[in-house]
């Protein structure tokens, strides 16, 4: 009796303590999960700070008069005339004409403020509309890089400007009569890289990561999902299977750059493939995603209770059907889910694409498996390196665009899981 | 069934996608080196690509080293044609190209790169010569005859005339190139101002001479050259080391150190007077000229006025451009691409 109220006594008195501590305990977990807020906070405000202004461009709109004595050009379908006419003059004369002040001595000063490529895009509008020679057309340019600094970035430290004071007066007051405007940025989404930062693009990117991952998804999960099935439900139990289940766990957590030396090695030296292309790209994902989906996969169809299985083969289904017509449709999200999250990874990673030739500066859209390409994260990892300061900008935004993909996909995940998903 | 021959099939189409078609014709240049020439190249490239009606040349960026073993690697589609380097080939990198049958090579000089000591506008300038540098910087340096680890903390340590503040600078990594003509243009050369280097074996002179001190004064970036121009800014006890055209683009917030009395100013390191400039090469494959559309087109546009001139665009991009003597030299060998031979290179 006395005993008993002891030991009441005891459990009273450690109880408090015993609260005391679960409370610290949870407090840890919501530090912990605090911190790894806060860091994700940090990142998307200073990605989005320094990036939103990527998805602005500057242009310059101006009355162009197209005269072909100028231009040294009569006839613009005629490709030797078009290769020696001047386009740059005309540009330099529309804006002396909208900048009043302006002379023709100031010809370098204002020449600089429009962009080196606008003279391509006068020269492939008037073959494209040869009839316009002789007409004053309105059009619209992009702004060299310098003024679009300038105009999104006067004032911030993280930038330098390199107008001169007259060419700000300039600026300033093209600006406030709307010559010079701002607006969303199309030439980001429609173009492949340029150096100079106002042209690029990452449409060149995107369309290649969009190919690399498409040979990797046709690769990767008909392989991965063919080799679970097999471990799982046919391979017989021995120290041969234990050896392949041990290295396929391993090859799981082995640096991914790893296997774009073995891509190196194998398909473009061996095999005498091409470097840069895509497919060398996807195969060599292939070989890293291949693990994650053979492990997800094979835990997919683990999780199929054995009552499905015996009750097919009570009613005397082979033991194929029994895989085919009732162990991988159930299985099938489970795997579905494991794949795009090794999917995800994959679009992400730059390091095996180093050594495969796919960290590249290449301009062209890329329109084939065999076309030299690079992909988003290499995008942004050339861009980020970059001396042209503006290109800080234009690596963020790439690296919102990366992550918009990247939270598509995995919210696209979670709602299969959610909705394929049977629980037992 | 149905499900199972669907499967086979798309594993087949799959396995027949990756296994065909390699070794086939290419259209677009291929261009593989240097980190440094790789901007002015890159301008090049896509100049080309919308002044021709060729498709605009692929760059990838391998250091020196590494593009020019893909380069001789051999002959045929695989391989690239053209690779850049920020040094001049090595005999023993040409004797890898011969033996791969990659025999018939030239060799263009584009120009020169400084690497310059920077820090921010506010911070107390340098008025250093190398062999200052090397005391401040190097790993070992002599003490009373003795090769000891450095033990000098602040820059005042070294010589009296430098600021009373810490030796903190920021640097390339060892893979860089930059690093390379920086331990060697910057580091040995001041090393070798001293009369106790004179003494050492050749192997003590490359591992005393060219390395610096692992004890924190000097810090590794990584490549970014743009990380160490965004710390340099907000720390005015810091310096750090990169190529001149980072000088360049940032001149309205940084200043250079003044080496051995020289300011590296675009006309002082074309004319090889400022002391860490190094000359930027790319070589030519002539086995590949007509068979790859372009390369010709491209090396002379490459060594054009409109590029390489006084008013050229790589000059506003930061390239120190030869002079004009040089450049017509250079436009000759466009039109002759004569062949490099192993005597050039000793």
């Amino acid at each position: 009796m006395t005993d008993q109220r002891s030991q009441a006594e005891i459990v009273r008195q450690s109880l408090k303590r015993r609260y005391r501590k679960e409370r610290r305990f949870r407090a840890y977990g919501i530090m912990a999960i605090a911190i790894a807020l806060g860091a994700l906070l940090i990142l998307f405000t200073d990605i989005i700070g320094k990036g939103y202004t990527g998805f602005v461009k500057t242009t310059i709109t101006m009355d162009v008069q197209l005269d072909g004595e100028m231009m040294y050009l009569d006839d613009p379908t005629d490709e030797r005339q078009i290769k020696m006419a001047d386009f740059v003059e005309p540009l330099v004369q529309a804006l002396i004409k909208e900048i009043p002040g302006a002379t023709e001595d100031d010809r370098k000063q204002v020449r600089e403020l429009i962009n080196p490529y606008a003279s391509v895009t006068l020269r492939d509008a008037l073959k494209a509309n040869p009839e316009w020679l002789g007409t004053t057309q309105t059009m619209t340019f992009l702004t060299h890089t310098d003024v679009d600094v300038y105009v999104k970035h006067a004032g911030d430290d993280a930038y330098s400007i390199k107008l001169n004071d007259q060419q700000k007066t300039w600026v300033d007051e093209l600006l406030e009569r709307d010559v010079i405007e701002t607006s969303f940025n199309d030439v980001f989404f429609s173009g492949g890289d340029s150096r100079d930062p106002s042209k690029a693009g990452i449409l060149g990117a995107i369309v290649g990561s969009l190919l690399t991952m498409f040979v990797t998804l046709i690769l990767s999960f008909p392989i991965g999902v063919a080799a679970a099935i097999y471990l799982e439900e046919f391979a017989p139990q021995n120290k041969f299977t234990d050896f392949i289940e041990v290295n396929i766990n391993n090859l799981a957590a082995v640096p991914s750059i790893i296997f774009g030396l073995l891509g190196l090695a194998v398909f473009i030296n061996l095999f005498g493939m091409p470097r840069s292309v895509p497919v060398v790209g996807g195969l060599v994902l292939t070989l890293m995603t291949l693990p994650t989906i053979i492990i997800s996969s094979r835990a997919a169809i683990k999780s199929v209770p054995p009552s499905i299985r015996e009750a097919a083969e009570g009613i005397g289904a082979s033991k194929m059907q029994v895989v085919l017509h009732h162990v991988l449709p159930l299985a099938m999200p489970g795997m579905l889910t494991g794949s795009i999250i090794g999917m995800a990874q994959a679009l992400g990673e730059t390091a095996p694409l180093l050594l495969i030739g796919m960290v590249a500066f290449i301009v062209d859209v890329p329109d084939g498996f065999f076309d030299s390409a690079t992909v988003l994260p290499v995008q942004v990892f050339l861009w980020a390196g970059s001396p042209e300061l503006a290109f800080i900008e234009r690596a963020s935004a790439a690296i919102m665009v990366l992550l918009a993909f990247l939270i598509s996909m995995n919210a696209l995940a979670i709602w299969m899981r959610k909705r394929l998903e049977r629980r037992w | 069934m149905k499900l199972n021959k669907a499967l086979a099939t798309v594993a087949l189409a799959g396995s027949v996608a990756a296994m065909s078609a390699p070794a086939m014709a290419r259209d677009t240049i291929s261009i593989v080196g240097s980190s440094t020439v790789y901007p002015f190249a890159t301008v090049v490239a896509e100049r080309f690509g919308t002044k021709t009606d060729f498709s605009t040349p692929k760059l990838e960026s391998t250091g020196s080293g590494g593009g020019l073993k893909l380069f001789c690697q051999g002959i045929g589609t695989q391989h690239p044609d053209i690779t850049n380097a920020s040094r001049r080939m090595k005999t023993s990198e040409f004797e890898l190209c011969q033996s791969n049958g990659v025999t018939d090579i030239t060799e263009f000089r584009i120009g020169s790169d400084g690497i310059v000591i920077a820090s921010s506008k506010e911070a107390e300038n340098l008025d250093i010569t190398l062999e200052q540098l090397f005391l401040a910087l190097g790993s070992k340096v002599p003490v009373n005859g003795e090769w000891v680890a450095n033990p000098n903390k602040n820059w005042s340590d070294v010589d009296s005339s430098l600021p009373n503040k810490p030796i903190r600078v920021m640097g390339p990594p060892p893979t860089s190139g930059t690093r390379d003509s920086f331990n060697e243009l910057a580091l040995a050369a001041g090393c070798d101002e001293l009369p106790e280097a004179a003494s050492l074996s050749k192997d003590e002179h490359a591992s005393i001479c060219e390395s610096v001190r692992e004890d924190g004064a000097f810090i590794e970036a990584g490549e970014n050259d743009n990380l160490i121009v965004q710390k340099l800014i907000g720390d005015t006890g810091m310096y750090g080391v990169f190529g001149y055209s980072f000088l360049e683009e940032n001149a309205d917030r940084l200043q250079a150190a003044t080496l051995n009395g020289m300011i590296p100013t675009a006309e002082a390191i074309a004319a090889d007077e400022y002391p860490v400039a190094r000359s930027l090469f790319f070589y030519v494959k002539k086995a590949h000229v007509g068979v790859v559309p372009g390369i010709a087109e491209y090396v002379s546009e490459f060594t054009s006025n409109a590029a390489m001139g006084q008013n050229g665009y790589l000059k506003d991009v930061g390239l120190i451009v030869p002079p004009r003597a040089a450049l017509m030299d250079l436009m000759d060998k466009a039109e002759s691409m004569p062949n490099l031979t192993l005597d050039e290179l000793k």
